[in-house]
């Protein structure tokens, strides 16, 4: 059996199997949308590698993180600044 | 406080290319390290495979990752390199930490990255590049059921349309840009190498049954808040496919920001290497997509060549250079197969954004002649991807060469920046 790890996505409480990243795991709670651009349009992941910074969202309080490099832990808290 | 690693020979890059430099690095005798900033080794087109079981793995991969764990080489994990403070070293950021890597010889396989090119609609959620809805899918996004156009152009789009059929994903459209009897000679000359024969047959059964268009792209997706549709055009008419994801890719670009920091020259887009596979700068090697782009079978032997050259075992290294020949000959096939086609210069219209970071229009660029010009003016290409996105792009819509490049190259915490002035918070810099 794989491992699954809790964390939060906006406030609610999520479990997914170990291994899976932030990008993806926002994908499986239904939200495509990981940040506002500077005009206010909403955009998502794109390049899935760290290169193209639209999957940043903050996590455990620190902006800017990449959710396509970064895996998921337990008790981890992650925002989006999408409403 | 930052912390200090020295190799022998420092590796930056966990792909194919970078592997099989450890591996060849590794008969030196030396002490080898070897930094990515993924968390396990295998890189873009062997994303996951660290992870599995031995007897699960694919074939390449499994030997090389096998032969690699036998040696004594090092892995920094989720480590970015994006400053070089000095002669014989580089700065990586961490989760957490600023780490010094210094070397006495260094091997560059940066890799690549997919060229994606602006179209209207093309910034809306579940646009992707086509192999980042397969690293997304692979590190856990749900595709079972999901509907899926592929697009763009090169051998990567059949790849990622058969991985995601295999994941239960419904692919109704692969379009191709080039034309089919250009790709009719390139699959004639495959014959001349059964294991890519294979290949191409084993794609061909895991794609039965899925409509495969020859030159065909999209010109624009809809959708509100979300992708829905995508519209196509062959040139002479257009129609539209919905969908929940396009996966949408023109080839792939060298990543040679970190050569042309460290002022190895880098010429038409990729890293001048000479038959040792070392950049215009002593010491440092480049092997694999950086040195242009040639697959996963060209990688290998590069990297090889360039590990076993940095530790001196020059006759080994030359032992393996017919079949670097062999492997770059079908790279340049390759490369003339799937040649971008001028028409892809026209999909932008005056309101599509190119430059995602800063919300640069087509139409703010159409004012300016450089991408200096461009830069001060609009901000395109400064925000925090580099231009790693919108460079390539606009170097194919207006044939403007790339900028000269700074440090940082990647945003990075400003105390990896200021030593002197202690400082708790995380802001992230964008340089200028």
């Amino acid at each position: 059996m794989p491992e699954r790890v809790a964390l939060q996505i906006n406030g609610r409480t999520i479990e997914v199997a170990a291994g899976t990243t932030v990008a993806a795991a926002l994908a499986i709670m239904g939200i495509p949308v990981s940040r506002r651009s500077v005009t206010g349009e909403p955009r998502g992941p794109v390049c899935g590698m760290g290169v193209c910074f639209e999957c940043r969202v903050t996590i455990d309080g620190v902006p800017h993180r990449l959710g396509c490099l970064t895996h998921c832990t337990s008790g981890m808290e992650v925002r989006t600044d999408a409403p | 406080m930052p912390l200090e690693r020295h190799a022998d020979i420092l590796i930056v890059g966990g792909g194919p290319a970078g592997i099989a430099a450890a591996w060849g690095a590794s008969r030196g005798g030396g002490s080898l390290l070897l930094v990515d900033e993924n968390p396990s080794l295998g890189g873009q087109i062997w994303r996951g495979e660290a992870s599995k079981d031995q007897g699960h793995r694919q074939r390449p991969a499994g030997a090389w990752l096998r032969k690699v764990a036998a040696t004594n080489l090092e892995f920094l994990a989720g480590a970015r390199v994006f400053a070089s403070p000095g002669p014989g070293a580089l700065w990586a950021e961490t989760a957490d930490d600023r780490v010094t890597l210094t070397y006495n010889r260094l091997i560059l396989t940066p890799g690549a990255r997919e060229r994606l090119l602006p179209f209207p609609g093309w910034t809306l959620p579940n646009v992707m590049a086509a192999g980042g809805l397969q690293a997304l899918v692979k590190s856990g996004l749900p595709i079972h059921g999901r509907s899926v156009v592929v697009a763009g152009s090169g051998p990567l789009l059949l790849a990622v349309a058969a991985y995601l059929r295999g994941q239960g994903a419904q692919v109704r459209l692969i379009a191709e840009q080039a034309p089919q009897t250009r790709l009719v000679g390139f699959g004639l000359g495959l014959i001349t190498s059964p294991a890519k024969l294979a290949q191409a047959m084993a794609l061909k059964k895991a794609l039965a049954g899925v409509p495969h268009r020859f030159g065909c792209w999209p010109v624009a997706a809809q959708g509100e808040g979300r992708l829905a549709s995508v519209t196509l055009s062959n040139g002479r008419t257009t129609w539209t496919e919905p969908c929940d994801y396009l996966a949408c890719g023109f080839g792939l670009v060298p990543n040679t920001e970190l050569p042309r920091l460290l002022g190895c020259e880098v010429t038409r887009g990729v890293a001048v290497v000479d038959e040792w596979q070392q950049t215009t700068t002593e010491g440092i090697y480049g092997a694999g997509e950086v040195t242009g782009i040639g697959g996963v079978e060209c990688s290998l032997v590069e990297g090889e060549i360039a590990g076993l050259a940095a530790s001196g075992k020059f006759d080994e290294a030359q032992r393996l250079f017919p079949a670097r020949d062999q492997a770059r000959a079908f790279a340049s096939r390759l490369e003339r197969a799937f040649a971008l086609r001028d028409e892809l210069r026209n999909l932008p219209q005056p309101a599509t954004i190119v430059c995602r970071c800063e919300d640069v229009t087509f139409a703010q660029l159409n004012l300016f002649h450089t991408s200096r010009e461009a830069k001060l003016q609009t901000r395109c290409g400064m925000g925090p991807c580099q231009g790693r996105i919108c460079v390539p792009a606009v170097a194919f819509l207006k044939q403007w060469p790339p900028d000269s490049i700074r440090p940082p190259i990647l945003p990075t915490r400003m105390e990896n920046l200021v030593e002197t002035i202690p400082t708790t918070t995380s802001v992230t810099s964008t340089p200028a």
